[in-house]
């Protein structure tokens, strides 16, 4: 049985499947769903609570939170998704050049991922976002940073590995290149386990570049993102509580929903059911 | 055949590991993995390299490919020195010369079809693409046994005599003179190795390949080779065509190593091997002869100095102080 039909079996799996996939949904069609411009100011019909006109309330400024949400949605996936992609790309192709080249290069790159995996990711995007500036992109490299050394790792492991074994030896006895090796014949025996790992980090970006947005450090307002909008509720959480606890909700459940997929993932790609 | 000018020619080949240990004062081991190998291939000739675990026949026979880049040594194939080749010049090389491993479930790539794991080699030297590489893929299988139809298959979906079969007939992709086969047969079932080592043979015959064949079945050896060296901790011990060599070893290892063999001879049966002691470490080896430790015939010269392979004549040569007038004299 294929990994992908071992993870559909899994009902926790599907749950958090569903539950990802409502969210992007969300956020894809937002410009079409949305009741409201999530912009748009209406000082008439400030701090109301949820009701048949606005599901979930407005904020301080009379704008629609549902709509809000679901664009702020928009600006979670992209950058998460953005910086776990980033993080893939750099931090596998360092660890799997790491480990196949090995010797004291591989001791001296390995610490160096060991010194940027000794900062608290939060602290490390915070430095790189205060360096940079908050914006989308700067946002991506940051959360990207915190996320390399994980893979470099991730990737390392197996490739210590697989460069033993007899196929790779035949590659060289062929007279393949190192490049042809590492792409072709270490890559895809590595890959499925950097994409399990990718949707469980996917989880972790979504926290931090919320916590980046609330400590005011993400994509500058008026661009709703959830970590902002929970901040700005936190102002009236004793009048309006929904505005803080709408967005927080909505993280909880996208980081949830990735954690889920990830885990279900995970225990399908085992090595040690494969064989079941 | 003895006339033809060597294929492969290996003159003092040596691979020596270095290990650092313990911490904060690190203890240096040099594991002397190969000492001391010189062995010629002739075209079309199939050579037997036996010996026990651990004599480093494998370390030799990568060493000889530069699959493990040797510590010391000359490797010439046709006359080109392989262990200063590089780049194209190497890659040539290394397409006259391939290997077929002991394990057969780990040297195909478990994510690679069939197909594309023959295709491969063809276009990285530039032997033929598309629908041309893939008609000589299909011949390629035919050639060791299997249907077209395993082109699109994944090494999974073969038993281990399947996939040996397969790793065969990559090695012969890029049409090699020269074929290093490490235990090729070992990791098999019996009745599976009888039918490799049939098609091993039909291919030498057919393709004229020369072969490296590194095994510790004798019988195999036998069956197989037209001459063998016996290697005993990183050294060649004693070489000769099989036959005699196999019949009346001279070396007392080769004859304790013959001794250990089983015959399928009802007149020899119950006859116990005498076998003493093990192999030494490659780490700390004995001073002189490595083999006198166990030796049933050692001599104080033994001890003291290590004997060279000396040429008796009849294509065979020994290692061993008792095949030498001046040494024996002397005792």
């Amino acid at each position: 049985m294929g990994a992908l039909a071992r993870a559909r079996q899994n009902p926790t799996t599907t749950a958090g499947a569903v539950i990802t996939l409502l969210i992007v949904a969300a956020a894809v069609l937002a410009p079409f769903l949305a009741p409201y411009d999530p912009t748009e100011q209406d000082i008439m019909s400030r701090l109301q609570g949820p009701s048949a006109e606005f599901w979930l309330g407005t904020d301080q400024f009379g704008r629609d939170i549902l709509s809000r949400l679901m664009f702020g949605a928009q600006i979670s996936l992209t950058v998460s998704l953005g910086a776990i992609a980033c993080a893939i790309v750099i931090g596998g192709v360092i660890g799997m050049v790491s480990g196949y080249v090995g010797g004291r290069f591989d001791l001296i790159v390995m610490q160096m991922m060991d010194v940027l995996l000794s900062f608290p990711s939060l602290i490390l995007g915070l430095i790189v976002v205060a360096l940079l500036g908050p914006d989308l992109i700067n946002l991506v490299i940051a959360i990207a940073l915190t996320a390399i050394a994980p893979f470099a790792r991730i990737a390392r492991a197996p490739t210590l590995v697989l460069k033993e074994r007899a196929f790779v030896e035949a590659g060289h006895a062929l007279g393949y290149s190192h490049t042809r090796i590492l792409f072709r014949h270490i890559l895809p025996n590595i890959l499925s386990e950097l994409l399990v790992m990718g949707s469980l980090w996917m989880a972790t970006a979504v926290r931090t570049e919320a916590s980046l947005s609330f400590i005011g450090l993400g994509v500058k307002p008026p661009t709703p993102t959830w970590g902002g909008m929970t901040r700005d509720g936190f102002e009236n959480i004793l009048d309006a509580p929904w505005l803080a606890i709408f967005p927080g909700v909505a993280i909880l459940l996208l980081v949830l929903g990735l954690n889920m997929v990830g885990d279900g993932l995970r225990d399908a790609t085992d090595p040690k059911l494969r064989h079941e | 055949m003895s006339n033809d000018a060597p294929l492969l020619q290996v003159t003092g080949l040596r691979k020596h590991f270095i290990m650092r240990q313990g911490f904060p004062t690190s203890r240096t081991t040099i594991i002397r993995a190969v000492e001391d190998v010189s062995l010629t291939i002739r075209p079309g000739e199939a050579v037997g390299l036996v010996g026990e675990s651990g004599c480093g026949k494998s370390t030799a026979a990568r060493a000889m490919l530069r699959l493990i880049e040797p510590t010391a040594g000359r490797v010439r194939f046709k006359g080109q020195d392989v262990l200063t080749a590089r780049g194209d010049a190497l890659k040539t090389i290394r397409r006259k010369m391939q290997m077929v491993f002991q394990d057969p479930y780990s040297s195909l790539n478990p994510r690679q079809t069939i197909g594309s794991a023959l295709m491969e080699p063809m276009r990285v030297h530039h032997i033929a693409t598309g629908a041309q590489a893939r008609a000589r893929a299909a011949a390629q299988l035919d050639e060791v046994g299997l249907p077209a139809n395993a082109l699109d298959r994944y090494p999974h979906e073969f038993s281990g005599g399947q996939r040996q079969r397969i790793g065969i007939a990559r090695a012969l992709t890029v049409e090699p003179e020269l074929i290093v086969a490490d235990e090729p047969v070992s990791a098999l079932d019996v009745s599976v190795q009888a039918q490799v080592l049939l098609l091993l043979r039909e291919l030498r015959t057919r393709r004229g390949l020369a072969f490296l064949f590194v095994s510790h079945d004798l019988s195999v050896v036998r069956w197989f080779c037209d001459r063998v060296a016996v290697m005993y901790l990183g050294r060649i011990v004693e070489e000769g065509p099989v036959a005699e060599v196999l019949r009346a070893p001279l070396h007392p290892y080769a004859n304790m190593l013959r001794e250990a063999s089983p015959e399928p001879d009802p007149a020899r049966r119950g006859k116990l091997p005498r076998i003493i002691g093990e192999i030494p470490s490659a780490a700390a080896p004995p001073t002189g002869c490595a083999f006198h430790p166990r030796c049933m015939g050692a001599m104080q010269a033994c001890a003291r100095v290590v004997p060279p392979l000396r040429p008796l004549g009849g294509g065979r040569a020994v290692a061993c102080h008792l095949y030498d007038p001046a040494v024996a004299a002397a005792n």
